[in-house]
């Protein structure tokens, strides 16, 4: 698992353009076969690989305020610490470093791995064992297990994607990034005797925000319109302290929106602490 | 000319059967009192028929609790189970024969409490049919494969150890094949003793190393040396303080059920004696990693001890684990008055098992239970009454197979000459 990527995939959102409209949510589920449950309503054991959380202030009206955070995998690097913008920079290329991400040392079926080539955080349902080791480990709740089998309605499995096995009960499943769109891409960029453009492998997410919130590229690539993004000084990570380094940043000019992303032990955690509200 | 079914009815006879020079109760009443352990296994059945056939909907876990009551049996089981490397060790490897008296017993323990959660872990996974993914698509990086090898081979090792109480039988033995196998293994036991307790540390490591390793999860996360988190070596240490006493405490509980003597208390206290003293190290070392946790790693983390206790998993379980059923008992079993008597002794071991029972149950679900995003909910998680099924599992197997072993092999050498039969 030594990290020499060529590529590092990622993505920054723009909370401040987001209006948790969901619709990312539901162009995840319809690009990646994600099935309905018959009780959507037990959010603890149904299948989101891109959730939207809803977070406020904590203040009383008319001083409220209110904002999204979609969360996918972060697709963590991991095993090094570093500042928003700064971490994927700070390797020496010649140095081999190690990537961590929480989730994938600890399968004991390799069942879930971290592609040297991209960067991403793949998952082998078909080989998965359903120990949940991973679920475990990872602190954002991007690991979803089949707790059910998917109740498909009789006619439905016509309308899945054929790019994407759907998965049985007891295994675990995440967000790729929508790696069978790469693949796809990859594929067509060989024909064609070409690169892989900035626009030629964009998630389902990225392309369904009405907002324009979300923005897919590669991280290290100055051509590519999240490198520029993450060196704003607006960006941030979810839970920087604990040195996953996610791809996955976010943008917002608001102190308060930044400063829910991560626990702290001064003042300002007890206001992200009172501001604390559930997901949706 | 003799026929094969003419000693049928010799055979039939449960007496012949029951180890040399000891009595056991009417085949009447045995059969009556097996019948708990077998309600319990019936109990298991129904569970493990319903989330084998549904699936683990049938759990009260989630994607919070990715684990639950049955993970928390495994471990705790598995760590009082310890008894039976480290008496074995102690015995065989170390040349402590004034323990002989129990170390059948000791592996008896270990070998129900290893293949009990064995089985359990078999129903906790999603997918049974791909356990053999875990040896065959084996990720060296994870402490779950380690301890998957590990406890395999160990409970095949402790197979292999228990064996010969099996052939020492007194009808079994009379077969002369038998007989000398059961006394080549006696002459080889070291061997498997040796391995056992090399298979035994490194697993019993890598279970407390599972949660070492989760460095994003605060409540679990731990340094190290290496690739070996703190976890790693307190799991070790806690489970070799805890097993002698469990071992004891069984055969205590033994000797108040059938009302006989089966070790001196010379032994129990012995046994006592090495609980305590390793108790005693394992709690300093344990406080150690408690403050360092609190005041180094937490604070590093952006956390403080307040965000890590939520009711109902307050402060009571760090002080429960910590002090009543840590240091008190340690420092009960390190007093010869205490030990020495027969209520305080068992009193001291129950406090002990409790503690690192608890310590068990807090790694698995208290890390779980914790919301590690700043807006996440906190849960918390009751198993229902399937799970509650499969966890009776290692009770009502342990009964069964202790009820058979205690009635039909010689797992006691001493009660001969300490009833008067």
């Amino acid at each position: 698992m030594w990290n020499k990527d060529k590529i590092r995939f990622g993505m920054v959102i723009d909370l401040d353009k987001c209006t948790g409209c969901g619709a990312c949510s539901v162009a995840c589920m319809s690009e990646n076969n994600i099935g309905v449950l018959h009780d959507e309503t037990d959010k603890i054991r149904s299948i989101t690989w891109l959730r939207v959380y809803q977070i406020d202030n904590g203040k009383s009206f008319p001083d409220t305020e209110v904002a999204f955070i979609p969360r996918p995998c972060m697709h963590c690097q991991g095993g090094k610490s570093g500042t928003p913008g700064q971490a994927f920079f700070q390797e020496d290329p010649l140095v081999d470093a190690e990537a961590h991400p929480p989730c994938v040392s600890v399968c004991p079926a390799t069942a879930t791995d971290y592609d040297e080539e991209t960067g991403i955080v793949s998952q082998i349902p078909t080989r998965c064992i359903g120990c949940r080791y991973c679920v475990a480990a990872c602190p954002y709740h991007a690991r979803y297990f089949n707790w059910y089998d998917v109740p498909w309605p009789k006619g439905t499995p016509r309308a899945l994607s054929p790019f994407v096995s759907p998965r049985m009960r007891g295994v675990v499943e995440k967000c790729t990034f929508c790696y069978q769109r790469y693949q796809r891409a990859r594929n067509k960029a060989l024909v064609d005797g070409s690169e892989v453009g900035e626009m030629d492998y964009q998630t389902a997410c990225t392309e369904a925000c009405p907002s324009g919130a979300i923005t897919f590229g590669q991280l290290q690539n100055p051509e590519h319109k999240v490198h520029k993004l993450i060196s704003s000084e607006h960006t941030f990570r979810l839970l920087e302290s604990l040195h996953t380094d996610p791809k996955v940043y976010y943008m917002s000019k608001r102190e308060w929106v930044r400063k829910m992303a991560d626990n702290y032990v001064t003042r300002h955690k007890k206001l992200a602490k009172a501001a604390a509200g559930g997901g949706h | 000319m003799r026929r094969w079914f003419d000693d049928l009815p010799k055979y039939a006879d449960d007496q012949s059967w029951h180890p040399k020079g000891v009595k056991r109760c009417r085949p009447e009443i045995f059969l009556f009192w097996l019948g708990l352990p077998l309600t319990l296994l019936g109990y298991f059945t129904v569970g493990a028929v319903l989330c084998l056939a549904l699936g683990l909907n049938q759990t009260n876990m989630n994607d919070y609790f990715a684990f639950g009551v049955w993970i928390v049996v495994d471990l705790a089981v598995i760590a009082l189970g310890a008894g039976a490397f480290f008496t074995s060790f102690l015995n065989y490897v170390v040349g402590k024969t004034e323990l002989k008296p129990i170390v059948n017993a000791a592996v008896l323990i270990g070998f129900i409490c290893y293949v009990g959660a064995i089985l359990m872990l078999g129903i906790d996974i999603g997918q049974p049919i791909r356990g053999w993914f875990g040896f065959w698509h084996a990720n060296v990086h994870s402490m779950l494969t380690e301890v998957m090898f590990c406890i395999t081979t160990y409970a095949i090792v402790l197979t292999i150890e228990l064996l010969p109480t099996v052939l020492d039988n007194k009808r079994i033995s009379r077969v002369p094949e038998f007989g000398t196998m059961s006394h080549n293994l006696h002459t080889i036991m070291i061997v498997f003793a040796a391995a056992g307790t090399f298979l035994s540390f490194f697993h019993q490591g890598s279970l407390g190393g599972m949660f070492g390793v989760l460095y994003a999860r605060p409540f679990a996360a731990r340094g190290g040396i290496g690739i070996w988190p703190w976890t790693f070596f307190l799991f070790i240490w806690s489970a070799i303080a805890a097993g002698p006493s469990f071992t004891t405490m069984i055969v205590m509980l033994t000797e108040k059920i059938s009302g006989r003597k089966l070790t001196t208390h010379k032994v129990k206290m012995l046994m006592g004696k090495i609980s305590g003293s390793l108790l005693v190290s394992y709690m300093v070392v344990k406080s150690a990693d408690t403050a360092w946790w609190a005041w180094v790693k937490l604070p590093s983390m952006g956390l403080t001890m307040d965000d890590m206790y939520h009711n109902p998993y307050g402060y009571w379980l760090m002080w429960f684990e910590l002090g009543l059923f840590g240091w008190l008992p340690a420092l009960m079993l390190l007093q010869k008055k205490v030990r020495e008597s027969y209520g305080l002794l068992f009193l001291a071991m129950l406090m002990t098992c409790t503690g690192v029972a608890l310590n068990r149950f807090i790694f698995t679900i208290q890390s779980l239970a914790l919301p590690v995003l700043p807006f996440e909910k906190f849960y918390a998680y009751l198993p229902s009454w399937q799970e509650w099924g499969i966890a009776s599992l290692v009770l009502g197997f342990g009964l069964l197979v202790y009820m058979l072993a205690y009635r039909y092999l010689p797992v006691f050498p001493q009660e001969p000459e300490l009833n008067d039969d």
